[in-house]
């Protein structure tokens, strides 16, 4: 919908009742704005906007046909009826139409309870058995992939995970076939993990339905922690902690950190670890690496690595970038791999007996601990990662009362963090925390100004030039790859004068990210997720007593008896890592 | 000097038009008239049911189903001796001694050809023949003489209606265009033309291609477009390639590119090819489906005229609107809105099919009944059998049944009654049709043919469709139809675009007029014109049967049983109603209701 520059207001009736409207503004928000939801399936805000589904569909005096409100202009005197008897019947016969191609295993289905179908069938009375079961088209299952698993006997083709593809720049996903056959997949009918897909899990997040979800890696984690021989060591990453309780029915970007400590302990993990101790020690090696390549010339701008999604899509489509890129593993893989190396060394434990688990917003984490180039012990860095819905699932099936939980605390050494780990899980968060380490080191002494407040908040690209050890650092933020690709074509073409760029794949950062908790479109369209999560991450940070990464107490250590010096041989062997050039086709 | 038409339209290539051609050149250089006779393969002359098609003059003398055997008697008769070969001309053209020539037929004289005014009579392959018959003229005048809102107003005033189906005024669109401001503006043509049956526009670019160019150009010049698409199907190669032949000339004349007759106007013209997605004859989808995108409909507004292809204010007409547009500005809008009815101007091309004995291309000036159509131009229908109904716009449109036989076709008097114009589709039907399985027919091919974009045409029609099949099949209820009824009007109202909107139109149609036939199936069980296989049933006639095993020979599964020479009887649960029986009887023994 086009935005008019100037906001004319004008005269409106909904539902016979008279109201305003802005001029430009579609029936669905303007009906918002009154009061009165109107539901829908397709529709995601500046990003799907098709009026494919038909279930928002409302009917305007004066014409003939029922009109799809959410790309409809109001207009002036226009009268719009939201819930009459023939936009009910429709709005019902519609969601019978959908769920007559629709396998129904709705008990089991992982997104019960979740689902926005479902949620509209119950509200529009929709039965199981209804008049229009009829022939179902032939479904295909994509299970080729590491992070998900697409069934589209589940999919009732609102395009939205296609959408959310396109944002990031990727869209190798889309419409194949047509009419009754239409299904979602990739092109010629090819596998996802035939493609370039970057497993950021967008699609998932934006899915309204079980159509899509991520492989689940529960059963395993519960097997690894019923092992007497195992000791199962689990870290949840920053973002998590804002985001867990919104699947307890506590508000959106409520800090849930404490409950959720206390709930891993109950559901078995021999040690709880703070991602954000991982975060530290990446920013610690990053920090030290920007500052090695500044100095002696080397590859610039310096690109953030921490962000698996990213990583897949750097190479596979801006492979030339890939020299750009931190060598650093990201948070959580190092600190996977700190525990399987200096704490196992330290608490005398066979590496091959610890099972790292790690709790992340991300999809693309998934594929990230299968890469060549991560197994600093010998074995793999991490062995299972779950995303925050798989531990939901976890707590919920452990009966856990989670609303309820008492606060605990991490466990010592390897939970201790600083507000700069924190703050990673939401875009510009890594780059501040960097620059709080990187002015430190090259002022050669503390700073007092640690906030870099221009480079917060949810906007796509993040521009701002710091004064730093007497240097002008020029930095970039963006989050979402769609807004990636315009910095990276001017990287490509040497038209930027950037230091330091941090990217971050989904939109919002990890707050955002495809492994978090599934709020309805209801929700997304109208409150700002990212935003709302960051806050409780920038709350957190400020009142953490420490805010700077290489100020935490543990990493000293970890330095002055294992690491030595950061981006140390020994470092380099634990912390760092390699990146493959990937085809596009 | 004769100059002789010989038809290249696809209908007669198909039926052997090249093959007369290259004949009556091997006949001409062996009699040495290379220098007196002119050999001319045009476009569609719209008698196709009598091709290949050829015609002599001077006397326009028609010659029908002409046959490569009968060129050298052709050429000695008529081109050396004089005499027209009489028993090889068309035998309508005939009566008692005279020869009429080929407009004075029935299937001609009720026609006025206005859009398919070349079609037939240049050679659609060379530009100076178009230019001859005042080709480009337009494209001069206005570009010499007119403002391009001299153009628009002469469109308005013309009442010119979109001829692709939805029936918008021309001029009010390109109105809209002209008024907005854009750096880029695009100009289109809808040659996307696939209603089943339907042929006017492939008749028209492989008979007339450069009308198209030069009212596009118009357009262009009217709206302030400099860049313009032809979106054609592929399947159209003959079209195709005509297209791209005139377009070649068309440059090398300077009536297409920079600085149109040097009057400082730029317009240039491509081809874009369709993959043969019905859907794509929907204006947002054929651009889409330009732009390189899935060939999709987008909800409107924005309309086309503010945003369209590629973002820009763009101008989409059909072929057949585009053909009426230079005759238009050389005549004048009073004398196109002269012709016709008083809200549909002008004549309307049809493509008539089915069953009646002449099918072809026909045009006629808006306002000619649907009698006038079937039994004048159409010659009636065959074998004796009654009219039922006639199909007009495809799978949107609906039925017309007998008691409308005199209606006025136009655009609204077809609405009124629950059909369309359409583009122009015209299916004659007869008595031994099943309306039901009609309207099965159309439904089928839009279920094909949904995107599957939108809910209600992606599952809607299917289940419509389904509905449909058990009723056909004798298993639904009265409860059902009225299920099914409201399921069509869900479709009609809640739908994205216009192919969903109106794919339950035929069921509408044919349950507005013969719902006794829907009945009929669903209480009885039974299907009167025999059509749908569940509800025939075969039988012997013992009083005519005489025991020669004709048909227990060509039964596939072994229904049927007896003795040389004795009755023999099918076993209704083993027959599988494939007819071959039925067919094969040589005493009309077998009894098929």
């Amino acid at each position: 919908m086009e935005k008019n520059q100037a906001e004319k207001t004008i005269n409106i009736k909904i539902n016979n009742i008279a109201a305003k409207a802005k001029e430009g503004q579609s029936i669905l928000e303007a009906t918002k704005e009154i009061g009165v939801n109107i539901p829908t399936l397709c529709y995601l805000k500046g990003m799907n906007e098709i009026g494919a589904c038909r279930i928002c569909i409302v009917e305007v005096k004066g014409t003939k046909n029922l009109v799809a409100s959410c790309v409809t202009p109001v207009e002036e005197g226009m009268e719009i009826l939201t819930n009459s008897p023939r936009v009910k019947a429709s709005r019902k016969t519609t969601l019978e139409l959908l769920l007559s191609t629709h396998r129904k295993d709705c008990l089991s289905c992982v997104r019960s309870g979740e689902c926005e179908l479902q949620a509209l069938c119950k509200q529009f009375g929709v039965e199981d058995e209804n008049r229009y079961k009829g022939a179902m088209p032939k479904y295909r299952q994509d299970c080729s992939t590491l992070h998900l698993i697409r069934d589209n006997s589940k999919c009732i083709l609102c395009r939205r995970c296609e959408a959310a593809c396109k944002n990031q720049h990727v869209a190798v996903i889309g419409a194949n076939n047509r009419g009754f056959d239409t299904q979602i997949g990739c092109a010629f009918e090819k596998d996802l993990n035939e493609v370039p897909c970057i497993s950021c899990g967008q699609c998932i997040v934006n899915c309204p339905t079980g159509a899509l979800r991520e492989r689940d890696s529960c059963g395993a984690v519960m097997e690894a922690i019923n092992n007497p021989q195992k000791v199962v060591v689990v870290h949840t990453a920053p973002s998590i902690r804002v985001s867990l309780g919104e699947s307890f029915g506590l508000n959106i970007g409520a800090n849930v950190k404490g409950k959720m400590v206390s709930a891993l302990r109950r559901l078995g993990f021999d040690k709880v670890f703070d991602t954000d101790f991982g975060a530290d020690m990446t920013i610690v090696e990053e920090a030290n690496e920007f500052v090695n390549r500044i100095k002696n010339n080397g590859t610039l701008p310096m690109i953030t690595s921490c962000c698996p999604g990213w990583v897949k899509f750097c190479e596979h489509y801006y492979p030339e970038l890939l020299e750009n890129l931190s060598t650093c593993k990201s948070p959580q893989q190092m600190l996977g791999a700190i525990i399987k190396t200096w704490y196992a060394e330290k608490h005398n434990l066979d590496a091959k007996n610890i099972v790292v688990v790690s709790v992340m917003p991300c999809t693309a984490k998934k594929f990230e601990i299968a890469r060549e180039y991560q197994s600093a012990a010998g074995s793999p860095d991490t062995d299972y990662t779950l995303t925050t819905r798989e531990l939901v699932r976890m707590i919920k099936s452990a009966c856990i009362d989670f609303k309820n939980l008492a606060d605990e605390d991490f466990d010592p050494l390897l939970g201790v963090s600083t507000g700069a780990g924190t703050i990673f899980g939401t875009t510009g968060g890594v780059m501040e925390a960097a620059l709080r380490t990187a002015s430190d080191i090259l002022s050669g002494g503390p700073q007092r100004n640690i906030e870099y407040k221009e480079i917060r908040g949810t906007d796509a690209i993040k521009e701002a030039t710091y004064k730093i050890g007497g240097e002008n650092i020029k930095v970039a933020v963006v989050s979402g790859l769609s807004n990636a690709v315009k910095i990276l074509d001017k990287v490509k073409a040497g038209e930027c004068e950037y230091h330091f760029i941090e990217v971050m794949s989904c939109p919002g950062g990890c707050v955002n990210g495809g492994g978090q908790p599934i709020q309805p479109s209801g929700v997304r369209n109208f409150a700002d997720l990212k935003a709302t999560r960051a806050k409780g991450l920038y709350e957190e940070d400020k009142n953490l007593p420490l805010r700077k990464s290489h100020e935490n107490p543990t990493i000293k250590v970890i330095y002055e008896t294992f690491l030595g010096e950061p981006c140390s041989r020994q470092a380099h062997k634990i912390l760092h890592t390699k990146y493959t050039k990937r085809s596009k086709f | 000097m004769y100059s002789v038409l010989v038809c290249g339209g696809t209908g007669c290539t198909s039926s052997g038009s090249q093959k007369i051609i290259d004949t009556l050149q091997d006949e001409i250089k062996k009699h040495e008239l290379e220098g007196t006779v002119n050999v001319v393969k045009t476009g569609c002359f719209g008698l196709c049911e009598l091709g290949p098609i050829m015609i002599v003059y001077p006397g326009g003398y028609f010659y029908s189903q002409v046959n490569p055997e009968n060129i050298p008697e052709i050429v000695q008769k008529h081109l050396v001796s004089g005499e027209p070969a009489k028993k090889l001309l068309s035998k309508d053209t005939i009566s008692g001694d005279k020869i009429t020539s080929l407009y004075d037929t029935p299937f001609y004289k009720k026609q006025m050809r206005v859009a398919l005014k070349n079609c037939g009579v240049i050679c659609p392959e060379n530009i100076e023949e178009y230019i001859a018959m005042d080709g480009y003229f337009a494209l001069n005048k206005v570009l010499t003489e007119l403002t391009p809102m001299d153009v628009i107003e002469t469109i308005k005033g013309s009442g010119l209606r979109g001829r692709g189906g939805g029936g918008f005024l021309t001029g009010e669109k390109w109105e809209l265009a002209a008024k907005e401001k854009s750096k880029q503006k695009y100009v289109c043509c809808n040659a996307d033309e696939g209603d089943p049956g339907a042929f006017m526009d492939r008749s028209l670019l492989e008979g007339d291609p450069h009308v198209v160019l030069e009212a596009m150009a118009i357009a262009g010049y009217a709206i302030g477009a400099s860049q313009g698409y032809i979106y054609v199907r592929a399947e159209y190669p003959v079209a195709v390639h005509r297209l791209q032949i005139a377009l070649r000339q068309a440059y090398e004349y300077g009536l297409l590119g920079k600085d149109i007759l040097s009057s400082g106007f730029d317009f240039d013209l491509e081809i874009r090819l369709g993959a043969g997605a019905f859907v794509c004859g929907e204006e947002t989808a054929l651009m889409a489906s330009i732009e390189g995108k899935r060939g999709e409909p987008r909800p409107r507004p924005p309309f086309p005229t503010l945003r369209g292809l590629f973002g820009a204010p763009t101008v989409l007409n059909n072929v057949e609107t585009y053909a009426n547009v230079p005759k238009i500005i050389l005549n004048g809008a009073d004398w196109f809105s002269s012709i016709g009815t008083e809200r549909s101007k002008g004549t309307k091309v049809f493509a008539l099919g089915g069953k009646i004995n002449r099918t072809g291309l026909v045009e006629i000036p808006m306002g000619t009944t649907l009698r006038e159509i079937v039994e004048e131009i159409g010659g009636g229908i065959p074998d004796g059998k009654k009219f039922k109904a006639a199909q007009t716009g495809g799978p949107s449109g609906g039925c017309i049944p007998q008691s409308h036989l005199d209606i006025k076709m136009d655009y609204d008097n077809l609405l009124e009654i629950g059909s369309m114009i359409g583009s122009g589709g015209l299916i004659i039907m007869d008595e031994s049709t099943c309306m039901v399985d009609i309207a099965k027919f159309f439904l089928e091919f839009t279920v094909d043919e949904s995107c599957g974009k939108c809910t209600p045409c992606r599952v809607g029609t299917k289940r419509l469709l389904e509905m449909l099949q058990d009723i056909s099949e004798g298993k639904a209820t009265m409860e059902k139809l009225a299920e099914m009824e409201d399921l069509c009007h869900y479709i009609e109202e809640t739908s994205l675009c216009g192919l969903g909107q109106t794919a339950p139109n035929p069921v509408l149609s044919t349950l507005r007029y013969f719902r006794e036939e829907y009945i009929e199936h669903i209480e009885e069980h039974r299907c009167r014109a025999g059509v749908c296989k569940a509800m025939t049933k075969y039988a012997i006639d013992p009083q005519k049967c005489v025991g020669c095993s004709a048909c227990s020979k060509v039964c596939p599964v072994n229904a049927i049983s007896g003795e040389v020479g004795r009755k023999f009887k099918i076993d209704p649960a083993k027959c599988i109603k494939c007819g071959a029986c039925y067919k094969t009887c040589k005493f009309n023994a077998i009894t098929k209701e």
